[in-house]
């Protein structure tokens, strides 16, 4: 990439970040420090508005950059990603979204510790949903400093360090000065960018093969050098069966697991009704999908147009197939077209981080204040000492996450998304789902399914060939791998949820009848929705 | 832009029948009426008591009767697709049309399943679901308040 290049890129980026800024300010303005606001925006958010936040919040640059790289790369495999992304959305819109509006305030622990004994479970939810948070920050962390050193060119350490310290920074002061007011207007900014650029991107590869996808497809794969089997399923996961059986966990992970992603519960809270959080889910599900299908386009038009020896040259593992597209797409390097193109994608993919991470730190800080703290400490505060320990919470991710990030910066992180997606499904979705709809579920049985998802999902991993035992493992020197998948979700999601049923069919106490009829009323009706 | 809200429900609509409307009728029609008793019992025991009524359970029926086959469907069809694009990629290599395959088909179908299926649970919960569950909340929040017990 030309000094050129970087130049606008810097531009943009600047750009992207004062008007992030000055939302941030704006929105800390009208802030009254209570905790609806700091956790839930207000709750006056429209479903167009906050389908558009949950969009921004859930597509992040490893799908704008990664999943059309991946299909650039190996085809039809890559296309398996962002199905599961999106059919992911129809069990938040079944199972999830009306119902834990109508029976929460802020978090996922709220709506379990409604009918349950309040400490034991807040401790168990809280924990597992900030090491949700956690994994997939640290993973967006990485992602950003690799990101920003391919973009740039500056593949230099010190370049990555700072931009994983500057993201770090910019995230923090988002979210403890502006709250879920500030997330939410620049996960919208970020949204409406991402679904321009990409759709921009878009029509240019249709046009450049006159709308004609048979072509399209067809010189794809020709160029492939793998010709008709680049578009049919096996060139990445077609091998040996424990890479088959690698595939089907990630795809029951991705599915499942989007239901317990605290960032995504949290969203459901800033808007006023159950009814409105339907309408949300489904304007997040329009744009989500419009999202997952124009990036099989841009996957396939970077095989088509670039090819995947250029692709796979620039990048082992496809990311920049997109920013190369665009270069091409607008004229080719050197052009004005070519450079003002590039650069928009690459400040596009900056700011998807941004918006990604600011989304995830406020629903950790959330985890961290509401259920954490509130339940750890014995005397409780008033609602408004506990905004101020969510924005110090906020402060303290934020280092967590930029010490994290910087000493996993020469990792190969990428698995980290699929494990916070598998520990999301494996600890928070089981104890979600039997508290809405098990009437005998008991205090013990959701200790037990939190931590008997959370803790095998975190063991695999350990133990897997991603950790050690491989030459691409974070400890290449050392063999403990007993676990042969690199994602746990295939045994760790109904790990979580035996271990839910096994806990309450053994638990002595008797489940509290008048707080399930309790917990059922209100998440089917809306009674006494805060 | 947004998507309209059941504020104007069409009732000509076939999908449309007389139980979800609990509209306009008096407490005690057809649509049994939760705010029944008004003893003194605790709030606590209002929700088991709307729990036991007709009306909610009608609600609760609807509500599972879409969402349980719904879910099972498009979770088989979605575990379906991935097992059969990493077990048999040889079927899914058949071609159909040009450069479109039955891999092709089977991935663009899913977000076609999804398209549908969202369309179909916001129609049947907007036709079907709505308004009994905006009564009972009343209702139920009526009942609370009576009892002096509005958490």
């Amino acid at each position: 990439m030309t000094a050129d290049h970087r130049t606008s890129a810097l531009l943009l980026f600047g750009v992207f970040v004062a008007i992030t800024l000055a939302i941030t300010t704006w929105a800390g303005r009208h802030r009254r420090g209570s905790a609806e606001e700091f956790y839930a925006g207000g709750r006056l958010f429209t479903p167009m508005e906050n389908g558009f936040a949950i969009a921004g919040d859930y597509m992040s640059a490893a799908s704008f950059l990664g999943i059309s790289g991946l299909i650039a790369l190996v085809g039809y495999d890559g296309m398996l990603y962002s199905v599961g992304f999106l059919v992911a959305w129809l069990v938040v819109l079944f199972l999830v979204a009306e119902l834990v509006r109508n029976c929460g305030r802020f978090t996922l622990a709220d709506v379990v510790a409604a009918r349950m004994r309040e400490r034991p479970v807040r401790i168990a939810a809280g924990t597992s949903s900030v090491t949700v948070s956690v994994l997939y920050l640290v993973a967006q962390m990485v992602g950003a400093g690799s990101l920003v050193a391919l973009l740039l060119g500056g593949t230099g350490e010190a370049a990555r360090a700072w931009t994983v310290v500057g993201v770090g920074v910019l995230m923090v002061v988002y979210v403890s000065l502006g709250g879920m007011r500030a997330t939410t207007w620049i996960q919208i900014v970020k949204a409406v960018l991402l679904l321009g650029g990409t759709l921009t991107l878009t029509v240019l590869v249709l046009l450049r093969f006159h709308g004609d996808i048979n072509r399209l497809l067809h010189t794809a794969a020709e160029r492939s050098g793998h010709g008709e089997a680049f578009l049919a399923p096996g060139l990445a996961y077609g091998g040996d069966w424990t890479a088959r059986f690698d595939v089907i966990s990630l795809g029951l992970a991705l599915v499942l697991g989007t239901a317990g992603l605290p960032h995504i519960l949290a969203r459901f809270y800033t808007v006023p009704t159950a009814r409105a959080a339907r309408r949300s889910v489904i304007w997040a599900i329009g744009l989500i999908g419009g999202f997952y299908l124009m990036t099989i386009v841009l996957g396939f038009g970077a095989a088509a147009v670039i090819g995947p020896d250029a692709v796979r040259a620039s990048h082992a593992s496809g990311n920049t197939a997109v920013p190369l597209l665009a270069l091409d797409l607008g004229g080719g390097t050197g052009s004005t077209g070519g450079t003002v193109l590039f650069a928009i994608v690459a400040a596009v993919a900056f700011a998807t981080i941004l918006a990604v991470v600011a989304g995830i730190t406020l629903a950790s800080s959330a985890s961290v204040a509401h259920d954490l703290y509130a339940s750890l400490r014995r005397r409780r505060g008033g609602p408004r000492s506990e905004v101020a320990v969510a924005r110090v919470a906020a402060v303290g991710i934020g280092l967590l996450a930029i010490g994290l990030g910087l000493l996993a910066r020469d990792l190969n992180v990428a698995f980290l998304v699929g494990l916070a997606f598998a520990v999301a499904a494996s600890a928070n979705l089981p104890v979600l789902l039997y508290s809405l709809f098990w009437r005998g579920f008991t205090t013990r049985g959701a200790v037990w399914s939190v931590y008997g998802g959370l803790v095998p999902a975190v063991a695999l991993v350990v133990l897997s060939p991603v950790v050690s035992g491989s030459p691409g493992s974070l400890l290449p020197h050392v063999d403990f791998q007993l676990f042969p998948l690199q994602n746990p979700g295939l045994v760790s999601i109904p790990l979580g949820f035996l271990a839910g049923w096994l806990g309450t069919v053994t638990s002595a106490e008797a489940p509290d009848e008048a707080r399930h009829a309790e917990t059922e009323v209100r998440s089917l009706t809306g009674a006494g929705a805060v | 832009m947004q998507p309209s809200n059941s504020g104007d429900v069409r009732y000509d609509d076939p999908w449309y029948d007389a139980l979800a409307s609990g509209w306009g009728e008096s407490a005690g029609g057809e649509v049994p009426s939760a705010r029944r008793r008004d003893g003194a019992a605790a709030p606590a025991d209002v929700y088991l008591e709307v729990q036991r009524s007709a009306a909610f359970q009608e609600v609760r029926s609807r509500y599972r009767r879409f969402v349980v086959p719904a879910f099972t469907a498009f979770f088989a069809w979605y575990v379906a697709y991935v097992v059969t694009a990493t077990s048999a990629p040889d079927l899914m290599a058949r071609p159909v049309a040009g450069a479109v395959n039955l891999g092709m088909l089977a991935g663009l179908g899913q977000f076609l399943t999804t398209f549908l299926l969202t369309w179909a649970y916001a129609r049947h919960a907007r036709l079907r679901r709505d308004r009994a569950a905006l009564e009972l909340r009343w209702d139920t929040q009526e009942l609370t308040r009576g009892r002096g017990g509005a958490s």
